[in-house]
């Protein structure tokens, strides 16, 4: 019986592409974040208050991942910022060739700051590596105060944590406290914000976060 | 959710040691999983025995060997294992900490049946 020794990663390919991407979005002076969360959480609510406060300040592009549907492309394009909608036919996250390949198509536009919104789940998108400079995950407060603790990979991948939908805290069942303290149990490192996009509560701190990182 | 690309990408590894592979050439193959790399075993097994039916690999064992999930302290330097959603040191109690494995998906190993049984 012979054996043949292998130890090579099985995400291998998607990691080489990612490095990739990472080096040629360094190489623009990107910022690029990949947007993860369950589904509804506001990912394209945050994006869209963040285009929509920072318009004089820096320039946005957007590549939407969803399973079905450009409903998310739509709402972003309505801002006039370049965007790409990448529909994965079922796949339940987003890979890194599938970025690369909706960069291109943008690529000539005039931009700093590119957003990843990546498919709504909090499991798989964690384990695929997209290029981006972070990871940023929302969870809204309509999901309770316990995902961190059930998603704990998704949020110990992230860079910082947005709690959206602060505004209806009076009106479910979800401690800010207690949320907070789960997902800082699991990242004491994240940078938390927490925001509203109905009231737009939070999105100045938020966007100024993300000016402080452009890299000019 | 995404075991059944997993063990597409398992497959497409096997597929460069292994080119055109004979039924009962391959015996086993050993990948390493964390149990923080968010992959269900008894998936992975299940995705791999569908793509694998009614191809020369067919039957071929998928071989899953866990990975506990090990971390460094920064505080007090010592390596534990620990088992999540509790992050922290087990010892000193710091959050501040590395992990060090249990994230692994690797493929390991591919184990042969010998040419000899092969030919006969």
């Amino acid at each position: 019986m012979s054996v043949i020794t292998i130890e090579r990663k099985v995400l291998e390919k998607n990691d080489a592409i990612a490095q990739q991407n990472r080096e040629l979005f360094r190489g623009k002076n990107l910022f690029t974040m990949n947007l993860v969360s369950s589904p509804g959480s506001g990912k394209t609510s945050i994006v869209e208050r963040t285009i929509h406060h920072t318009k004089n300040k820096f320039n946005v592009a957007v590549i939407e991942g969803d399973v079905q549907t450009s409903l998310d492309a739509e709402r972003v394009a309505a801002y006039g910022v370049p965007v790409v909608q990448i529909v994965t036919q079922g796949a339940c996250h987003l890979e890194a060739g599938l970025v690369r390949d909706a960069y291109i198509q943008i690529e000539k536009n005039n931009f700093e700051v590119l957003f990843v919104e990546n498919v709504g789940n909090l499991v798989c998108p964690a384990g695929y590596d997209l290029g981006e400079d972070l990871k940023v995950v929302i969870v809204s407060t309509t999901e309770g105060d316990d995902k961190p603790l059930k998603y704990p990979a998704m949020f110990r991948n992230a860079s910082a944590l947005i709690i959206n939908k602060i505004d209806l805290v009076p009106y479910v069942n979800c401690s800010l406290e207690t949320l907070l303290k789960n997902a800082l149990s699991i990242n004491p490192s994240l940078k938390v914000f927490k925001t509203s996009c109905t009231t737009d509560e939070g999105i100045a701190e938020w966007c100024g976060w993300i000016e402080s990182k452009i890299k000019r | 959710m995404h075991e059944l690309s997993v063990a597409q990408e398992i497959l497409e590894i096997v597929n460069q040691y292994v080119p055109d592979p004979k039924p009962n050439t391959v015996k086993s193959v050993k990948v390493k999983v964390g149990k923080f790399s968010n992959i269900l075993t008894d998936s992975l097994t299940f995705c791999f025995d569908v793509i694998t039916s009614d191809t020369p690999l067919s039957g071929v064992r998928l071989e899953v060997v866990q990975i506990p999930v090990k971390i460094k302290c920064t505080g007090c330097n010592q390596e534990s294992e620990i088992e999540p959603p509790v992050f922290a040191c087990p010892i000193c109690g710091n959050n501040q900490i590395k992990i060090v494995s249990g994230t692994e998906l690797w493929v390991d190993e591919i184990e042969l049946f010998d040419e000899i049984l092969e030919d006969k």
